[in-house]
């Protein structure tokens, strides 16, 4: 291919101190104006690919680098990122590290002031971006009193704002609620279309994006193991990596149905074409049967809880000094061996419903009752290590519990991703820990108002296990390790409410789903009601079904299609 | 934690309107007159004239609890020299013999002169507390790139970064609380906890130099964004804040020239109270007041 944006030649990379490669004789040419989506499990060289790319490897973080990388014709082992940066802009997970200045529109002027722009050219670039991505009415506004959503629109008005010839993209939807999430997506595929600006989208939930992609590249162990259009990838995935299957491939894949689809459209079109929809089909339940069989399973829950409930909020308001009430009147009453996923937008109110739980917050009205104790995991695993082995961060029983004993000299941070996540859940849930605690710590004052309100037996497992989006950045099969654990842990009697964004996991892991928006308790009742009939809040086999039957997972789908087939469609 | 901060944010206030070099001047001539003036009514007037555009600006509340701070600074200023001058003449206590320090005698002029000096420290923290909260940080940094723009850069980035780290040890210390054990007891546990809190922001800075690497930090020039800038029209704000800098700044040195603001505290305290120490300390406070009378086109 000539005249490609981006290429790299037999790039083979190693990162200080670390053994094993973590990019392998990668080659990759990318077209201007193509929309690439870079897939893999974590761990496999996505992010590591887009740091080649932007030249931070090896510039910035030193290791060992061989082969060749050429961005906008320049080789990146002679321009180091700030030169690149005037062709490439990057867009990494966080938001909060990449805003750097103190309101949204030096952010948006920094790369343009940088580079040595005129005082017009930075304030043309500055306005024309901020209406490009929908900021304007930000700009005057100090980046912490952003949203996720907007500080995440920010950061990409900032990669753009001196219209770079190609965007690279490390997973920056995974700490934005799905509502914010597809803006971002649909807000790249405009800039793709309409500006023609080059996109290298690494993503783990690549159903959100698949429909827009020119091109998938899927990475396994640093090396490019597929790479072709979306159609290609999903046939590849299908046969060769089934943890990077979309839902709707794997309900297609467990139907027998071929190809896999791309999007819900695609598939959509597939079932319609074998009838399969059940849209004319009398007898076929629909959204009516589900919402009418979820109103008595909600009486029937309804009518648990108050008999008995390991967590019981009731009416809790939680109001700012001089600011707004994050919480208004949200009543959660959650049973032993109940599973609750709790959903809505970003700053609904989630994280704070589940510090009250904890504890860690005081209503400033409302009452909490605990069976037992609150063992809360908070979003960011990182913030529970403050040793400097693995071994000293927990008993030695939770150690071998979690799976973990094999890891126990080696430093917290070291861990990867889904390791450090199995790690904090067992330092919150440690009960050999707790009754050290009990017996060593017990004038802390803090603690005790919490200890008196969930008193309890602290040697035995939490009463309440409450964790706050655990699943960030997370790929599917630890996604799905994750959820195997806390339906082990709800049928074992503890109560599970878990904050998440990830309708797909919420499906996997919960029982009972709970909408928040405002401080609000909006809606609450059985998951497959909740998340079979939404757009935002909804699985992509329920979007793909229609909602039909209450389907959310693949498994689920594709018995409810094998119910419908035809006999001439056997499946 | 955060809100306890001085930290700036954009408010619908006539001196959050006004451009950050004339924000900044007319703070200073506060300042200087802080400084020129001893008299205490006049002190005095300052103080109420700054707390009153605390309030005209917004930051009324946080302001009053920089005035907290102000007064544990200078109470001591009182106390050390109520216990170490010895100019003053009218004795007001005896502690008798104080060693090195000779006769404790405790005087009316010192406590008067320990008051101005701590009314003057206290006006000092509250003028930079209200130039901190509303006037951009960003804008005034932009003026100093000519000098130095990666200074100014970086100057910028620490402002950036102290609430987002404030932000980050409280994230760490919530975490430590819904461990089993608590927050870590203990020296050792102490030390585990600083180490992570170090940690962490290390982590968190190599995250934002990555960030700045990709943005052309390195490539900086030193006059980037300053070529050519379109001149700003100046608004009713920036004239009317102009205009009270240079009235302030007047005041304090013709009242100061004019003898009307004139105080001794030794060995006798000599401070005139005459119409025109009053109407200079009401001018001052009105000189103050008066650009936050104007609340047209302040919204963000």
């Amino acid at each position: 291919m000539t005249g490609a944006v981006l290429s790299l030649e037999n790039v083979t990379y190693r990162y200080p101190d670390v053994e094993r490669a973590a990019l392998s004789d990668v080659s990759l040419e990318i077209a201007p104006g193509e929309f690439c989506l870079l897939a893999g499990l974590s761990g496999s060289g996505k992010s590591t690919l887009l740091r080649a790319a932007c030249g931070l490897v090896p510039h910035f973080h030193g290791g060992r680098f061989a082969g060749r990388v050429q961005l906008a014709g320049l080789d990146t082992r002679e321009h180091g990122p700030a030169r690149l940066g005037a062709f490439a802009g990057a867009l990494f997970q966080d938001p909060e590290t990449q805003l750097v200045t103190g309101s949204v529109r030096a952010e948006l002027s920094l790369a343009l002031e940088s580079r040595g722009e005129s005082a017009a050219g930075v304030a043309r670039g500055v306005e024309e971006v901020a209406l490009a991505l929908g900021i304007d009415a930000l700009l005057d506004r100090a980046p912490h009193e952003l949203s996720g959503g907007e500080k995440q629109r920010v950061a990409l008005g900032a990669a753009l704002a001196g219209r770079p010839q190609i965007v690279l993209l490390d997973e920056p939807t995974s700490q934005l609620d799905p509502v914010a999430g597809d803006e971002l997506i649909g807000l790249l595929r405009r800039l793709n279309q309409e500006w023609e600006t080059t996109v290298v989208l690494a993503e783990h939930r690549l159903e959100r994006c698949l429909t827009g992609a020119d091109r998938v590249v899927a990475l396994q162990h640093g090396r490019v193991a597929c790479d072709g259009d979306p159609a290609a990838f999903m046939q590849w995935a299908s046969e060769r990596a089934p943890a990077l299957q979309t839902p709707g491939a794997k309900l297609f894949a467990l139907c027998d149905l071929h190809p896999a689809p791309v999007g819900v459209k695609q598939a959509r079109a597939v079932l319609r074409s074998l009838a399969l929809l059940g849209e004319d089909d009398p007898r076929e339940p629909g959204r009516a049967e589900p919402a009418r069989a979820g109103a008595a399973t909600r009486r029937r829950g309804a009518r648990r809880a108050r008999k008995l409930s390991a967590l019981a909020m009731r009416g809790v308001w939680h109001e700012l000094r001089n600011g707004p009430a994050i919480l208004r009147g949200a009543t959660l009453v959650v049973a032993p061996g109940e599973s609750v996923a709790l959903m809505g937008r970003n700053g609904a109110g989630k994280s704070t419903l589940l510090r009250h739980a904890a504890g860690l917050l005081e209503p400033t009205r409302g009452r909490i009752e605990a069976s037992g104790r609150v063992a809360l995991l908070l979003q960011n695993p990182g913030d529970y290590f403050i040793h400097e082995r693995v071994d000293e961060e927990l008993s030695a029983d939770a150690l071998e519990a979690a799976g973990l004993t094999a890891m126990a000299a080696r430093h917290p941070r070291d861990l990867s991703g889904g390791e450090r996540q199995r790690l904090a859940l067992a330092i919150v849930t440690d009960a050999h820990d707790a009754a050290q605690t009990r017996r060593g710590h017990a004038r802390a004052r803090d603690d005790d108002a919490r200890r008196e309100r969930h008193d309890g037996d602290v040697q035995a497992p939490p009463a309440v296990l409450a964790l706050d989006e655990p699943t960030r950045g997370m790929d599917r099969q630890g996604k799905a390790e994750l959820a195997g654990e806390l339906r082990r842990r709800a049928g074992e009697g503890q109560a599970v409410i878990v904050a998440t964004h990830d309708p797909e996991f919420a499906a996997a892991c919960a029982d009972r789903a709970v909408l928040l928006a405002d401080g609000r308790v909006i809606a609450d009742g059985p998951t497959r009601e909740l998340l079979a009939g939404g757009w935002y809040f909804a699985t992509e086999t329920a979007r793909i079904l229609g909602g039909a039957g209450g389907a959310l997972l693949p498994e689920e789908g594709a018995e409810l299609l094998r119910r419908r087939a035809p006999v001439e469609v056997a499946l | 934690m955060i809100g306890t901060l001085l930290f700036y944010r954009r408010i619908a206030s006539p001196l959050h309107a006004t451009r950050a070099s004339i924000g900044a001047a007319w703070a200073l001539s506060l300042t200087a007159a802080a400084l020129i003036l001893y008299h205490p009514l006049c002190l005095l007037a300052l103080l109420v004239a700054v707390l009153g555009a605390g309030w005209g600006a917004g930051v009324g509340p946080r302001l009053a609890r920089s005035l907290r701070t102000a007064t544990i600074v200078a109470l001591p200023i009182v106390l050390v020299n109520v216990l170490v001058s010895r100019q003053g003449l009218t004795v007001f206590a005896r502690l008798g013999d104080l060693g090195p320090f000779g006769q404790g005698d405790v005087t009316v002029e010192a406590a008067a002169y320990g008051g101005v000096i701590a009314l003057k420290v206290t006006l000092l923290i509250l003028i930079t507390g209200l130039a901190g909260l509303a006037v951009d940080p960003d804008e005034m940094l932009r003026m100093f790139r000519r000098l130095s723009f990666r200074s100014a850069l970086t100057a910028t980035l620490a402002t950036r970064m102290l609430p987002v780290l404030a932000a980050d040890s409280q994230r760490l210390a919530e975490a430590q609380r819904t461990r089993p054990s608590g927050v870590p007891a203990g020296a050792r546990g102490r030390v585990a906890l600083l180490s992570a809190v170090v940690g962490g922001s290390l982590d968190r800075a190599m995250d934002v130099a990555a960030t700045l690497e990709v943005r052309g930090f390195a490539t900086a020039r030193s006059a980037a964004g300053a070529r050519g800038r379109p001149r700003r029209a100046l608004s009713r704000h920036d004239i009317a804040f102009a205009a009270s800098a240079v009235a302030i700044l007047a005041l304090a040195i013709a009242g100061r020239m004019a003898g009307v603001a004139s105080f001794a505290a030794y060995p006798r305290i000599e401070m005139p109270t005459d119409a025109g120490t009053f109407a200079l300390a009401l001018a001052l406070i009105a000189a103050t007041a008066l650009p936050f009378c104007d609340r047209r086109g302040i919204d963000p």
